[in-house]
């Protein structure tokens, strides 16, 4: 259903307005002090241009870094909960990288696995997901190992791609991408060809490996203590990949009570923390750093592509640029690959 | 970097130690990353220089590097104080641990705490003027200005917990926000949560901290933690004359006192 | 409209401070009603997260007071907590916290007059300072707002 069209730089701030009218909060990269986070913007120029990523990653729209499941007050023996209504705000997340736009299938193979997850399902259903093609690359940057690329459409409901600085070719993929476009068809001219440019404007961003055949080699490692522990010789034990991560969906559930009344709320967490694995018998199965740093690396290549059928890492490089002690997830992937060889 | 990697390799085939915790190239031409060189090869990829932030005292109190033997660590002024630090607080042991400090291109061999000190000794103590002149504008604003400051970089902090792991003295092998029996801090990265969760972090510092920065330099949100513990060590410094890691006689100034201790506050 | 009632809680020790607030009582000595006092063992166990999680459950005003120095029934116990809150109000006041809520005293066993015009004049001073809104409130106390929508 992908009809590609001309969209003039310029008429941005239209279409945004046209999205405000339209009820739809707009979400998108905007620089604060040193930062560029994810935030409404004022004006089209306060989007951020010029930096290939954002710190953090935009799952918080959809997997918040907590949620209030429910809430309850005793009194006496009666019990009464409360709990939240499941009632999502129409957003447009605008000008995410196409990486950003895949993750959030595997967020979904994750929250719909089997027992569907409401609060997910809602944001995820009122959520538009705009996506700018990348033009520039950085060495942290590795999708085209896992399946992406920095023009690749998946998960985008609209994809815009700066053909220069004037014009973005804008490629509509679905439903909610026609509807998003219909808010304001004035602005977008036929393509005339023009979608043959795309490749020209994109990033090149080098194949390190190829996560097919890593799935496949991956498994076999698995004893390889010496390897595991050689590479995560310098890990720290933090939770900064996990939570910068587009497709880390881990939480935890914890009850916060004072006295008679609380909330029980669920929280991000890391496999990456020693607390992950303990068990309440004091037994911790991945009691040591290296087995920590197995798992986050099987998980994310081997056992979500076998089991969910999505890719555990979009290689948006987040973890890499955030990491204390330059972990670099994926030249530990690369290296790891080439022990096939 | 020649001085370096030479005194690196002629311990590690002298056998005085067996890892040489330092530095090497990380991911982008301003990255480093920590490198445990074990032979005299990987002791070439030894380089230092000042986007070198992670304090590499952090690396000798794990398990797995303990295990390798006798180590070196490569550092600043911070790094040693944070040996001192240990050695107060009965982490490490005198002399199996060398220091190999940095400075201007030169190297020293360290090889015991009274070394270290007496290097420390001869060196500028505390806060740069730089770092002092920025803490006093902090502190300089009104409560207002800082409530609205403070109260907005707290709301961001997503509880990685980077600050506590890249820190070489959170150490504990359980911390205050692993205990639910009582939830002491809240697990959730919420305002109340994370306003506690710093302030304990800094208050469990306050006259342990050596200002290494490695907080802030680790936090993936940018939020400058390392001004919490710097205000606590002034205070530390300016009621107790208290100052982490500058001598192993030196005792933590939270747990003695002395009857006189003075006060402007307390009705 | 109701004037308003500040909340405070008072962290005391149980030899001294609490031992002088019975004496306010028994010496029926009229004071104002809203503090809720806690009384632990000694100022040198109260950990300064107390404060922090009083005024995450909605407290206005916290009062922390124990035995003089040298008077410590555990000896040493209060010249510890001396020490923590010199550094502790320091870090509040750094951060923007407004350190007039806060009230450290020495209130020995015998002074049930010094604990009756301690808790009115933080009481008047807390309600000229108002509800204490910006504080954070802690999920699942009482403080918390109102369920949002998820």
């Amino acid at each position: 259903m992908s009809e590609s069209s001309i969209l003039q730089r310029a008429s941005l701030g239209a279409w945004l307005e046209a999205m405000g009218r339209a009820g739809q909060r707009v979400l998108a990269p905007v620089r604060e002090a040193d930062r560029v986070v994810f935030a409404t913007p004022s004006a089209p120029d306060q989007i951020a241009t010029g930096f290939v990523q954002t710190p953090a990653s935009a799952k918080a729209v959809v997997f918040p870094p907590y949620d209030e499941m429910l809430r309850f007050r005793a009194n006496g023996e009666d019990v009464h909960v409360e709990e939240p209504s499941i009632a999502a705000e129409p957003t447009v997340l605008f000008g995410v990288r196409p990486c950003d736009a895949a993750s959030f299938a595997t967020l979904r193979a994750v929250f719909t696995w089997d027992s569907p997850d409401a609060w997910f399902e809602a944001r995820m259903a009122s959520l538009t997901v705009i996506s700018v093609s990348c033009t520039q690359c950085d060495e942290y940057c590795f999708c085209t190992s896992v399946g992406g690329g920095p023009g690749s459409t998946q998960g985008s409901d609209i994809l815009l791609t700066p053909l220069d600085d004037r014009r973005w070719l804008a490629e509509v993929l679905t439903e909610k991408g026609q509807a998003a476009a219909a808010l304001a068809p004035q602005l977008f001219a036929p393509a005339n060809g023009e979608a043959a440019n795309k490749e020209k404007v994109l990033a090149h961003v080098p194949v390190r490996f190829e996560a097919k055949e890593f799935a496949q080699w991956l498994p076999s490692l698995f004893d390889r203590t010496d390897v595991w522990k050689e590479q995560s010789l310098r890990c720290l034990g933090c939770g900064a990949c996990a939570f910068v991560c587009p497709t880390c969906s881990c939480f935890d559930i914890q009850d916060e009570r004072v006295r008679d009344q609380g909330t029980r709320l669920r929280c991000w967490d890391s496999c990456g923390f020693r607390l992950f694995t303990l068990h309440a018998s004091g037994h911790n199965p991945r009691h040591v750093q290296s087995e920590r740093w197995r798992q986050r690396v099987m998980h994310k290549f081997s056992y979500q592509p076998e089991r969910l059928g999505v890719t555990g890492c979009v290689g948006c490089g987040r973890c890499s640029r955030a990491c204390p002690v330059d972990m670099n997830l994926g030249e530990h992937v690369r290296m790891l690959s080439e022990m096939s060889v | 970097m020649e001085l370096l990697r030479d005194k690196a390799k002629s311990l590690l085939t002298g056998g005085a130690v067996q890892v040489v915790i330092g530095y090497a190239a990380g991911s982008a031409t301003d990255r480093f990353r920590p490198h445990f060189a074990r032979s005299a090869d990987d002791a070439d990829r030894l380089i230092f220089g000042e986007g070198c932030r992670q304090n590499l005292a952090v690396y000798l109190l794990k398990p797995e590097v303990r295990a390798m033997g006798k180590a070196a660590v490569v550092g600043g002024p911070t790094t040693l104080r944070t040996l001192l630090q240990y050695a107060v607080e009965n982490q490490i042991a005198d002399g199996l641990v060398v220091a190999l400090a940095l400075e201007d291109g030169r190297v020293e061999e360290l090889t015991s705490f009274a070394a270290v000190e007496e290097y420390l000794a001869q060196r500028p103590h505390g806060l740069s003027d730089g770092d002092r002149a920025e803490l006093e504008q902090h502190a300089a604003r009104s409560q207002k200005d800082r409530w609205a400051y403070w109260s907005a970089e707290l709301a961001r902090c997503i509880r990685c917990y980077a600050c506590r792991a890249a820190c070489p003295l959170c150490y504990c092998e359980q911390c205050i926000t692993e205990n639910n029996q009582p939830q002491w801090v809240p697990v959730a990265s919420d305002a109340f949560g994370n306003l506690e969760w710093n302030v304990v972090r800094a208050m469990h510092l306050a006259g342990r901290c050596v200002n290494c920065g490695s907080c802030a330099a680790a936090c993936p949100e940018n939020i400058r933690i390392d001004l919490l513990n710097q205000v606590l060590a002034q205070e530390a410094m300016t009621q107790f004359g208290a100052e982490a890691g500058y001598s192993v006689r030196k005792e933590y100034a939270l747990s003695v006192f002395k009857p006189d201790d003075k006060e402007t506050f307390i009705r | 409209m109701a004037e308003f009632e500040p909340k405070i809680i008072a962290f005391v020790c149980n030899w001294c401070t609490y031992a002088g607030a019975d004496l306010t009582g028994t010496s029926r000595i009229h004071y104002a009603p809203n503090v809720r006092v806690v009384r632990l063992p000694c100022t040198g166990r109260i950990d300064f997260m107390l404060i922090l999680q009083a005024f995450g459950q909605g407290a206005d005003g916290v009062i922390v007071s124990g035995c003089h120095p040298g008077d410590c029934h555990y000896t040493a116990g209060n010249f510890h907590a001396r020490r923590r809150w010199m550094l502790f109000r320091r870090l509040l006041d750094f951060v923007g916290i407004d350190v007039r809520r806060v009230t450290f005293s020495w209130v020995s066993a015998a002074e049930g007059a010094k604990w009756a015009e301690l808790v009115n004049s933080v009481v008047a001073d807390v309600r000229t300072l108002g509800p204490y809104e910006e504080f954070p409130q802690r999920l699942g106390g009482p403080g918390q707002k109102p369920l949002e929508v998820a």
